[in-house]
């Protein structure tokens, strides 16, 4: 999967014949922040274990990776709006409503009920998202805090609390293991696969990064962009529909603060840039995304072992999210130089 | 800037991959051979979705008839046990018999382990600390793990999940983010090691014991029946109340909501503050603007009391009577500015407890099924017996830690 | 996206006499004339809901209390205009506000006019951390601020244990506080001189190469600005916003962990409220300040009218949308019926701003 990180630019590409291919994947981030993630685990590991602890234990693992579920699913699907050059800030209300819906429609109906019904809801956020900024032709920023304050007020409206409940048979999703590995890990990579089938495989992902490239050249040659963005943040919310059908499903009720206590906003968008994504759109991909939620995790779990102060922790996460983005910019430049 | 306009299309297919892992992610989901989730659903909670309490009116889901009247009798009880250390004493306890937790071979060999919520205020970080000191009295501890969900459910789970799963630990204390979503994982704890929970509850009880304090009903019924006393019939009381959907804090206010009822006064305002200070003086100034003057207030919590009494003063209004909490900076202004004032605790010295009945239980000694503390009250009687000098605005008196090592230090105090 | 920027055709030399009119009026209300309808139609509401609100101090009140808000939506405005982002203020404001309270939990007796001293000058090093981050490293200066807002927000409360372990002393707090004269609210004070300032400032060579730089950085460096020097500075001068508004904001409510907590959003809002393109490059600073006391008024309108608090974002969320989505629309309308030339903001172009020069050169810029 990592060859797609391989994204061709048309400045690299005379270079290409000069440097050795394994430089080349090196400069690229998707293939960095990988590495970056190896690098952290195996630092975590050293220092764990010079202070006795022990870990790469199997629990251990399985926690980091069970972490990285909900997140992983709303930056892959914030990686899509990113690419196309706007971003979504809705995420995370959108989160929390997403589970309490699950939870109360899956309380009086059907399991199959409630995942249509989220479903449908993201979709529908989604869309509005869409159209408020290509239609209205308000900036994105504004655009999805808009409606994040919207689905707050809906929220704090209707529920005062957490509410509803899922079924047990729901709550596979949440807690089931195949060998040592969550069920729900597999919800993360089927999403990222399709997402990476989309943007990478098809006529429409194509138009997905060259709206995010240069909007203006895509439409003069042929790209309807509105509908572009437009299906972008529809995709977007549906991956964070799937955020909360997992929350939802480990949380066995749907919460108001799911989604907000996380800041799944602010955190998915730090996640996409470390994984390379390019802010401004055009560049990057849901595989180095992946990458992004995995070092976040990884750092995390460590700071859990050496019992790190949180507020420490936030600091830290500062500092490597903006010395990736700084060393991403500089292989940028030298490549394009 | 080099932007890439378009990455290159390709044409080997793909799809049979794609398919591939979506196929085995299916079949993972029909097939999972092992789950971490508890036996049976959660029991059926009290807090299911009886939404739209839009009107105010409607008595809120969050009210139980049953355990607000429980708890006003406890309020009347004297607690048994040591009454200069508080939080060891119990009101009206059933005990029960932790001898299979018995901790066989060395005693003196004990890992506590501890599940945070978090520490995103100030209560549950001075909370943290009384525990922390707590821990350094027994020399039978060996090691304190502390994890912090830094307020997030899912990672508590995970947290607890994992501390469960840690051979090393001995007892698992929990201090839940929430009620209903964490449920699931205490219950998969408890089938491995004794489990204490305290402040907020689960909905089971697995847990060997369930730690807290007398309740929010009390703490809300304690402050609306002072102001009932105090101001004049038909005086016009402004609430505040931190945010929605707070499980403590929502029945402090269904139980002041039911004493003002009761009552001839008037509640023209229930306003939400975010726990913001410049937030509560705009809200508490636009009211009295609004409705001309306030004659008392009435608070979910002492976060904002201060602002409060602030927006009387900047307003040129006399203070009127308010009840607040026994943080620091309340009591100091309460004293300073001679307020008419009452401040209920939900104390911090509770989160001493769960540290003294870990070691019970692994010693084998009996513990309380529910393990209810007491919920003293600061009056003006008792108030400078509370306020202690030289501590952090912030600070919890309530908290216990006068005698824990490091204090006032470790507190932000000095001597 | 590129609305305005296509059709922005290269300037009339001679306008005819009746469209100088229109664009003159253009030019004055520049982008902001759906936020000062908006304000106008607040504040008679509010005149409606509440015939007190006008009385000297009632007003005065409300105006302190928007001032915070108002000096952080000056400073946003520097940041956004030059095409840039500022996240971090919120945690400029916290960190302040808490730093302040622990260093008096220190040294009782500091000064009050040291504190504000050294409080402005820790904001100008965060907003210059910000800047050379963002133009030096090259790092996007959204990644930046929000990693300056992990950092700054982790590394108080880490420092603090949490909570402020000090309290604000009644002098330091008499400028958010307190009332000059007897009547008029220091706050007030602060927030005209810093109004004043920042107007005086954007009407400078400075002002005019801030905007050219948003408008197209390219441009801009090809006419001899020092893009990244001008980039830095307008960080600078936000966060020296965000510590003033730190200094407020701790005088009118006391210490507090969450001070500044929305505050980057807010700020951000009655910036773009107020006509300005994030992205750069358009939008007057007296509007974003005119939306900075339309957000506020909104706040009090919604407070006063007692709408259920929970409703309450809602209406803001439609509010904010509908505002810019009305803006973004009568913008593009107005420019192609009177091509007023230059970017639209208070101050008038002068003959040979690299604005102009890169207007000609590069129609087809892609704005954000």
């Amino acid at each position: 999967m990592t060859g797609t990180a391989l994204a061709p630019r048309p400045a690299a590409a005379p270079a290409k014949s000069r440097t050795p291919l394994g430089r080349h994947r090196l400069a690229d981030p998707a293939v960095g922040v990988w590495l970056a993630a190896a690098a952290v685990t195996a630092l975590g590991w050293i220092v764990v274990d010079a202070r006795g602890g022990d870990f790469l234990t199997l629990t251990n693992v399985v926690g980091i990776l069970q972490n990285s579920v909900a997140l992983g699913l709303v930056a892959v699907g914030q990686t899509a709006v990113i690419l196309t050059g706007s971003l979504d800030l809705s995420v995370a209300y959108l989160i929390s409503l997403g589970t309490l819906v699950a939870a109360t429609t899956m309380e009086d109906g059907s399991v199959v009920t409630g995942v249509l019904a989220v479903l449908a809801l993201s979709a529908a956020v989604g869309l509005a998202n869409g159209l408020i900024v290509t239609g209205l032709k308000v900036n994105a920023f504004i655009a999805t805090l808009g409606t994040a304050f919207i689905l707050r007020g809906w929220i704090e409206d209707n529920y005062t609390g957490p509410a509803g409940k899922v079924p047990a048979s729901f709550q596979h999703l949440g807690y089931d293991r195949m060998g040592p590995v969550p069920v729900s890990l597999f919800l993360l990579l089927a999403v990222t696969v399709a997402l990476w089938v989309i943007t990478r495989r098809t006529r429409f992902g194509h138009h997905l990064y060259a709206t995010g490239g240069d909007e203006h050249a895509a439409r003069l040659s042929g790209v309807r962009t509105r509908r572009t963005v437009i299906a972008a943040h529809v995709l977007c919310s549906l991956c964070v529909g799937a955020a909360a059908l997992f929350l939802a499903s480990r949380l066995g009720a749907g919460a108001p603060w799911a989604g907000t206590e996380a800041r799944y906003d602010l955190e998915s968008i730090a996640a996409v840039v470390l994984g390379g994504t390019v802010l401004a759109g055009g560049r990057g991909g849901v595989v180095g995304t992946l990458g992004g939620v995995l070092v976040l995790a990884v750092l995390d779990s460590v700071f859990n072992q050496l019992g790190v102060d949180p507020f420490f922790k936030n600091v830290v996460r500062g500092v490597v999210i903006i010395a990736a983005v700084a060393l991403y910019a500089r292989r940028g430049a030298r490549r394009s130089a | 800037m080099t932007r890439n306009r378009s990455p290159r299309p390709r044409r080997r297919p793909t799809a049979p991959t794609a398919a591939a892992v979506l196929a085995t992610a299916l079949l993972a989901a029909l097939t999972a051979c092992s789950s971490d989730a508890p036996a049976e659903a959660p029991a059926a909670s009290g807090q299911n979705a009886e939404q739209k309490d839009d009107s105010g009116d409607k008595p809120s889901k969050f009210f139980d008839r049953a355990e607000y009247d429980r708890q006003l009798t406890l309020s009347g009880q004297t607690p048994k046990g040591p009454a200069a250390r508080p939080w060891e004493q119990m009101l009206a306890p059933k005990m029960t018999d932790t001898a299979r937790y018995r901790k066989k071979g060395e005693a003196d060999d004990v890992d506590l382990c501890f599940s945070n919520a978090g520490v995103f205020n100030p209560w549950r970080q001075v909370g943290l600390k009384n525990m922390k000191a707590e821990v350094e009295l027994h020399d039978e501890i060996d090691d304190f793990t502390v994890l912090d969900a830094q307020g997030k459910d899912d990672k508590q789970i995970s947290d607890i999940q994992e501390l469960a799963g840690n051979k090393d630990c001995d007892a698992l204390i929990v201090s839940p983010n929430t009620t209903a979503t964490l449920t699931p994982a205490v219950k998969e704890a408890c089938g491995k090691l004794p489990v204490i929970v305290f402040d907020r509850g689960v909905e089971t009880d697995c847990a060997v014991t369930f730690i807290n304090p007398i309740g929010g009903y009390g703490y809300g019924a304690v402050a609306a029946d002072f102001l009932v006393d105090e101001v004049k019939p038909k005086g016009k009381i402004l609430a505040l109340r931190i945010s929605p959907g707070v499980d403590v804090l929502e029945t402090r206010w269904s139980a002041a909501k039911l004493a003002f009822e009761k009552s001839e006064l008037d509640v023209v305002d229930v306003k939400f503050t975010d726990g913001d200070p410049a937030k509560t003086k705009s809200v508490v100034s636009d009211a009295i603007a609004r409705h001309g003057a306030i004659d008392g207030v009435w608070m979910d919590s002492g976060a904002t009391a201060v602002a409060a009494v602030e927006a009387f003063e900047d307003s040129g209004a006399d203070v009127p009577p308010l009840t607040g909490e026994d943080q620091q900076d309340f009591l100091e202004t309460w004293k300073d500015k001679k307020l008419t004032a009452i401040a209920p605790t939900y104390p911090t010295f509770q989160w001493r407890t769960p540290v003294i009945a870990a070691l019970r239980i692994l010693k084998g000694e009996q513990v309380p099924k529910e393990w209810k503390l007491p919920q003293p009250t600061v009056t003006e009687d008792n108030l400078d017996d509370y306020l202690q000098d030289g501590m952090p605005p912030l600070h919890y008196a309530m908290c216990g830690c006068q005698k824990l090592p490091g204090f006032p230090g470790a507190w932000g105090g000095k001597k | 996206m590129s609305t305005g920027t296509a059709t922005d055709a290269p300037q009339k030399r001679a306008p005819a006499p009746a469209t100088a009119t229109y664009r003159t009026i253009a030019r004055v209300l520049g982008t902001g004339a759906p936020v000062y309808a908006l304000l106008i139609v607040l504040l008679v509401a509010l005149a409606a809901t509440d015939p007190g609100f006008y009385e000297p101090d009632r007003f005065l009140a409300f105006v302190k209390r928007a001032a915070p808000l108002v000096i952080l939506a000056a400073g946003q405005y520097l940041v956004i205009v030059c095409g840039e982002f500022d996240l971090s203020v919120g945690a400029i404001v916290t960190a302040g506000v808490v730093a302040a309270a622990e260093v008096y939990g220190t040294y009782p007796d500091a000064p009050w006019a040291l504190m504000t001293a050294g409080l402005l000058l820790a904001g100008a090093a965060a907003g210059l951390l910000n800047g050379l981050i963002t133009t030096v490293l090259r790092v996007p200066s959204f990644i930046t601020t929000l990693g300056m807002m992990l950092i700054l927000e982790g590394a108080v409360f880490y420092w603090t244990g949490g909570s402020p372990q000090g309290r604000l002393p009644e002098d330091f707090r008499r400028l958010g506080r307190d009332t000059a004269l007897g009547w008029l609210p220091w706050a007030v004070l602060a927030c005209v001189v810093a109004g004043v300032l920042v107007v005086l400032l954007m009407r400078s060579d400075f002002g005019r190469t801030l905007v050219a730089t948003g408008d197209s950085e390219r441009a801009a460096r090809l006419a001899g600005v020092r893009v990244r020097r001008v980039r830095v500075l307008a960080f600078v001068l936000s966060g020296v916003a965000a510590a003033l508004a730190a200094v407020l904001v701790g005088g009118f409510s006391g210490v507090s962990a969450q001070a500044g907590r929305g505050y980057e959003f807010e700020a951000i809002t009655a910036v773009v409220l107020g006509g300005v393109a994030l992205g750069g490059g358009r939008g007057s600073v007296v509007a974003a300040m005119a939306g900075a006391f339309s957000l506020q008024a909104l706040f009090t309108f919604l407070n006063l009218q007692g709408v259920s608090g929970a409703l309450e974002s809602t209406v803001q969320g439609v509010i904010v949308i509908a505002a810019v989505g009305l803006g973004a629309a009568d913008f593009s309308r107005l420019r192609r019926r009177a091509h007023p030339p230059g970017p639209p903001t208070a101050a008038p172009p002068a003959p040979a701003t690299p604005s102009r020069t890169h207007r000609e050169g590069h129609p087809h810029d892609p704005q954000p």
